[in-house]
C-alpha cells in the first residue's frame, strides 16, 4: 500500500545505519505509519492477540523444555517435578497448557471473522491459504504436545490417532510403525514428538511472518468489505489508533486466559491424564483436546476407516479453494442477507460438531454426527458457491469513511433511515 | 474347589486378553461407530457436592483439616498407597499442612529409607530425612497387586485431579464461571463413604470385588477402608466416615497441588492488575479515537 514509507531518520547516525539496513525503516512503515481502516470492529484485534500467543507459548514452551524429559519412564515424573519442585513451575506450565486453548479460541474467532467478512476474497487468497497451513501446523504442534506429559490421554490419544495413518492402503501399517518408530506408541515416538514440538512453532512463526507481510502488501478488509479509497479519510495510523485498540482487547483477553490459568486450570484438560501411561490399561473413553473435537466428529460420522480419515482431512482441506467457491462481488456478510443466515448455521454446524464429537459414537449421536458432517461439506461446496452466485447483495456505502460518518449520524443498524441527530457535525 | 478356583481363573485372564484386544481394536477400529465404544463408560452416580474450604477464588486449606487427612493417610492409607511425589519437606512447606521444620524432620525421622550402596556395596535403611520422598507400601507393583488380590492400589500424589465424573451440559459450562473443580475430591470423598451391601439381583463378577455406589460399574477391589472412629482425633473433631472422607480428600488435594494457596493468591493480584490496566488502556483508546474522529468528521 502506498503512501507509508515516511521514515525520516533523526540522527547522523540513524541516518547512517538506514542507508545500510532500512530495518527501522521497516518497522515504522509496517507498524506505525501503516495505514488501516478505521473501521475495524473489535474481531479485527484476533490477528495481534494471536502473534502475542504465539510468542507466549514458545517462551513458557522454552523454559519448560529446560525442565522436561522425554523419556516413557521419566516424562510424567518430569511434568510433576515442575508443577512441585521448579519455581513458578506450575504457574509455566498452566501458562503453556491453557495457553494451548486460549491459541485456539482466538484462532478459531479469527478464522470465522475471515468467513463473515469475505476476508479470504481477492486479493487476499494467500494471505487465506497461509493462515490454512498455520492452522494446520498449530494442530499439529498442538497434538504432539500434549503427548508430552505422558498421562492415559496423552498415549492413547497418541496411540488412535496415529492409527489413523492405518487406513492408507497397502503401506498404511509400515507408515504407522514408522512413526512409531517401533510396534506401539513408545519411547521413540515420545522423543521425536518432543523434537517435532519445539520445531514446529518456529515454522508457524515464519509462516506468520509471511501471512502478515502478505496481508501488508495488500492492506487490511473491513467490515464492509469496500476497499480504501482515499488513505486520508478511509485510515488511522497503525500506531497509537490500532495499537491501543488491539492493546485494550489483549488486555481483556489476558483476563479469560488468567481466570483459567489461576482459578480452573485443569477444566479444559482431562483427569486421566493426571494418570501415568499405562500401556495396559485403555481409559474408558479417550476423547481428544476440544479444538480437535469438531474434526474428530467428522472422523467418526463415516463408516469406513479410509472414509473417515479422508473427511476429517478434506474438512480442512476444502477451506484452500474457498476463494474460489465463493463468486460473491460482494465480500462482507453485512451485505449479503441469505448467505449470512446460512453461515450462522455453518456456525451452529460447528459448534455441533464439536460436541459430538465430545460424545461416545452410539444411539443418535451416529445419525444427527452424519448429519451435521454431511451439512458441514453441503455448506462449503454447495450453498456458498451457488447462493453466493445468485444473491442480489445490499447496496454497499461509497466509502469507508461514509460508512463510519452514516453510523456516527445514525442509529446502529438502520443505515440512513434515521433523520441526523441534533448537533450531529 | 480348586475346579472351581481354576475356571474363576480362566475367565479372569479371559477378561483381561479381551480387555486388551478390545484396545487394539479401539486403536485400529477407530472409525467403526459399532467398535469403538468396546471399552465403554461404566454408568457412574455423580458423587454429592460438599463444601470444601479451598474452593473459589479465595480458597485456602484448612491447616488442621490437611493435618488431620495426613494422619489418616499414615494411618490408613499409607498400608497399600504409595505418595511418590510428596518429599517430607514439603510438610513444611508455607501454604501446607503448616508443620514447623523440627516437626517434618521428626516425622520424616520415624520411616525407615532404603539407601545405598554403601561403601563396601551394601543397601542399608536409614532413618528418613527432609529431602527424602514417602516410601512406598510395596516394592513393586507385582508385590502390591499379589498382596491386594490383584488389584493395583494407584498412587495418591495426584489422585485428586486423576478422578473426576462427567458433568454434561450445561452443568459444565457454568463451572467455569463458579470455578467448580472438586470432582476429584467429591468422588474421593463419595466413595470412601459409599460401600454398601449389593442389589440382591447383583452378582460380583469376580471374588474378591466390593460392592461400592460411586465406583464407575460398582465392582471395586478395595475393601471398605475406613470404618466410624477408626482413626483418633485429638482435637474433638467428629470420628465419622463422613468426616475421614472430606480430611483425607482435603489432604489429597494439598498433596496433588501443592502450591494452590500460591496460584490463587497470584491470580487475585493477576486480575486485579489487568482490570485495572484494561480500564486505562479503555479510556486512553477513548480519548485518542475521539481526537481523530473530530479532527476528520
Amino acid at each position: 500500500m502506498e503512501g507509508h514509507s515516511v521514515y525520516k531518520p533523526k540522527s547522523g547516525v540513524a541516518r547512517w545505519f538506514e542507508d545500510r539496513l532500512p530495518i527501522v525503516g521497516l518497522v515504522h512503515s509496517s507498524a506505525i505509519a501503516y495505514p488501516v481502516p478505521r473501521n475495524l470492529n473489535y474481531f479485527w484485534t484476533f490477528g495481534g492477540i494471536l502473534s502475542v500467543m504465539l510468542v507466549a507459548q514458545i517462551v513458557t514452551g522454552i523454559v519448560l523444555a529446560m525442565h522436561y524429559v522425554p523419556s516413557a519412564d521419566l516424562a510424567f515424573g518430569s511434568v510433576e517435578k515442575i508443577m512441585r519442585d521448579v519455581n513458578y513451575g506450575w504457574l509455566l506450565r498452566y501458562l503453556h497448557a491453557n495457553g494451548a486453548s486460549m491459541f485456539f479460541i482466538a484462532v478459531y474467532i479469527h478464522i470465522f471473522r475471515g468467513l463473515y467478512y469475505g476476508s479470504y476474497q481477492a486479493p487476499r487468497e494467500v494471505i487465506w491459504i497461509l493462515g490454512v497451513i498455520i492452522l494446520l501446523l498449530m494442530m499439529a504442534t498442538a497434538f504432539m504436545g500434549y503427548v508430552l506429559p505422558w498421562g492415559q490421554m496423552s498415549f492413547w490419544g497418541a496411540t488412535v490417532i496415529t492409527n489413523l495413518f492405518s487406513a492408507i492402503p497397502v503401506v498404511g501399517s509400515s507408515i504407522v510403525t514408522w512413526l512409531w518408530g517401533g510396534f506401539s506408541v513408545g519411547d521413540p515416538t515420545l522423543n521425536r514428538f518432543f523434537a517435532l514440538h519445539y520445531l514446529l512453532p518456529f515454522m508457524i512463526a515464519g509462516v506468520v511472518g509471511l501471512h502478515i507481510w502478505a496481508l501488508h502488501h495488500v492492506g487490511q478488509n473491513n467490515p464492509t468489505g469496500v476497499d480504501v479509497k482515499d488513505i486520508r479519510k478511509d485510515t488511522v495510523p497503525f500506531s497509537p489508533y490500532a495499537t491501543l485498540k488491539d492493546g485494550f482487547a489483549l488486555v481483556c483477553f489476558f483476563i479469560m486466559f488468567a481466570w483459567f490459568v489461576f482459578y480452573t486450570p485443569n477444566f479444559l484438560g482431562h483427569a486421566d491424564n493426571y494418570t501415568e501411561a499405562n500401556p495396559l490399561v485403555t481409559p474408558a473413553h479417550i476423547v481428544p483436546e476440544w479444538y480437535f473435537l469438531p474434526f474428530y466428529a467428522i472422523l467418526r460420522a463415516i463408516p469406513s476407516k479410509l472414509g473417515g480419515v479422508l473427511a476429517m482431512f478434506s474438512a480442512i482441506a476444502v477451506l484452500l479453494v474457498l476463494p474460489w467457491l465463493d463468486g460473491s462481488r460482494v465480500r462482507s456478510c453485512n451485505y449479503r442477507p441469505i448467505y449470512r443466515i446460512f453461515l450462522v448455521i455453518f456456525a451452529v454446524d460447528c459448534v455441533m460438531l464439536g460436541w459430538l464429537g465430545s460424545k461416545p459414537p452410539e444411539g443418535w449421536y451416529i445419525p444427527i454426527s452424519r448429519l451435521a458432517t454431511f451439512w458441514y461439506f453441503f455448506h462449503l461446496l454447495l450453498i456458498l458457491p451457488v447462493v453466493s452466485r445468485i444473491e442480489t447483495p445490499r447496496p454497499l456505502p461509497a466509502s469507508i469513511a461514509e460508512s463510519v460518518l452514516k453510523r456516527v449520524k445514525t442509529r446502529p443498524g438502520e443505515p440512513g433511515l434515521a433523520p441526523p441527530a441534533p448537533g450531529a457535525a | 474347589m480348586s475346579g472351581v478356583a481354576t475356571m474363576l481363573q480362566d475367565k479372569i485372564m479371559n477378561a483381561r486378553m479381551a480387555a486388551r484386544a478390545a484396545a487394539l481394536i479401539f486403536g485400529a477400529g477407530l472409525a467403526l461407530p459399532g467398535l469403538t465404544m468396546v471399552a465403554s463408560a461404566a454408568e457412574q452416580e455423580h458423587p454429592p457436592a460438599q463444601s470444601w474450604s479451598f474452593s473459589g477464588p479465595f480458597g485456602r486449606f484448612n491447616t488442621a483439616q490437611l493435618q488431620r487427612g495426613f494422619k489418616i493417610y499414615r494411618e490408613v492409607c499409607s498400608n497399600c498407597h504409595s505418595l511418590d511425589r510428596v518429599a517430607f519437606r514439603n510438610l513444611a512447606e508455607h501454604g501446607g499442612l503448616g508443620f514447623s521444620e523440627e516437626q517434618a524432620k521428626t516425622i520424616a525421622a520415624e520411616y525407615k529409607i532404603k539407601d545405598g550402596p554403601n561403601d563396601s556395596g551394601d543397601m542399608f535403611e536409614r532413618p528418613g530425612r527432609l529431602s527424602d520422598r514417602f516410601p512406598s507400601p510395596f516394592p513393586n507393583e507385582e508385590a502390591a497387586r499379589a498382596a491386594n488380590g490383584g488389584a493395583h492400589p494407584p498412587d495418591m500424589s495426584t489422585l485428586a485431579k486423576a478422578r473426576t465424573y462427567e458433568r454434561g451440559f450445561p452443568q459444565f459450562v457454568f463451572d467455569i464461571f463458579t470455578q467448580y473443580q472438586e470432582q476429584g475430591q467429591d468422588y474421593i470423598h463419595a466413595l470412601l463413604g459409599g460401600y454398601e451391601e449389593p442389589p440382591a439381583d447383583v452378582k460380583a463378577p469376580k471374588a474378591g470385588l466390593h460392592y461400592n455406589r460411586y465406583f464407575p460399574g460398582h465392582w471395586i477391589g478395595m475393601a471398605k477402608p475406613i470404618s466410624d472412629g477408626q482413626v483418633d482425633y485429638p482435637d474433638g473433631t467428629p470420628t465419622t466416615v463422613d468426616q475421614y472422607g472430606k480430611d483425607v480428600a482435603a489432604f489429597l488435594t494439598w498433596a496433588a497441588e501443592p502450591h494452590m494457596m500460591a496460584r490463587k493468591h497470584l491470580g487475585a493480584v493477576v486480575i486485579f492488575f489487568l482490570v485495572v490496566f484494561a480500564g486505562l488502556l479503555y479510556a486512553v483508546k477513548k480519548r485518542v479515537w475521539h481526537r481523530w474522529d473530530t479532527e476528520h468528521a
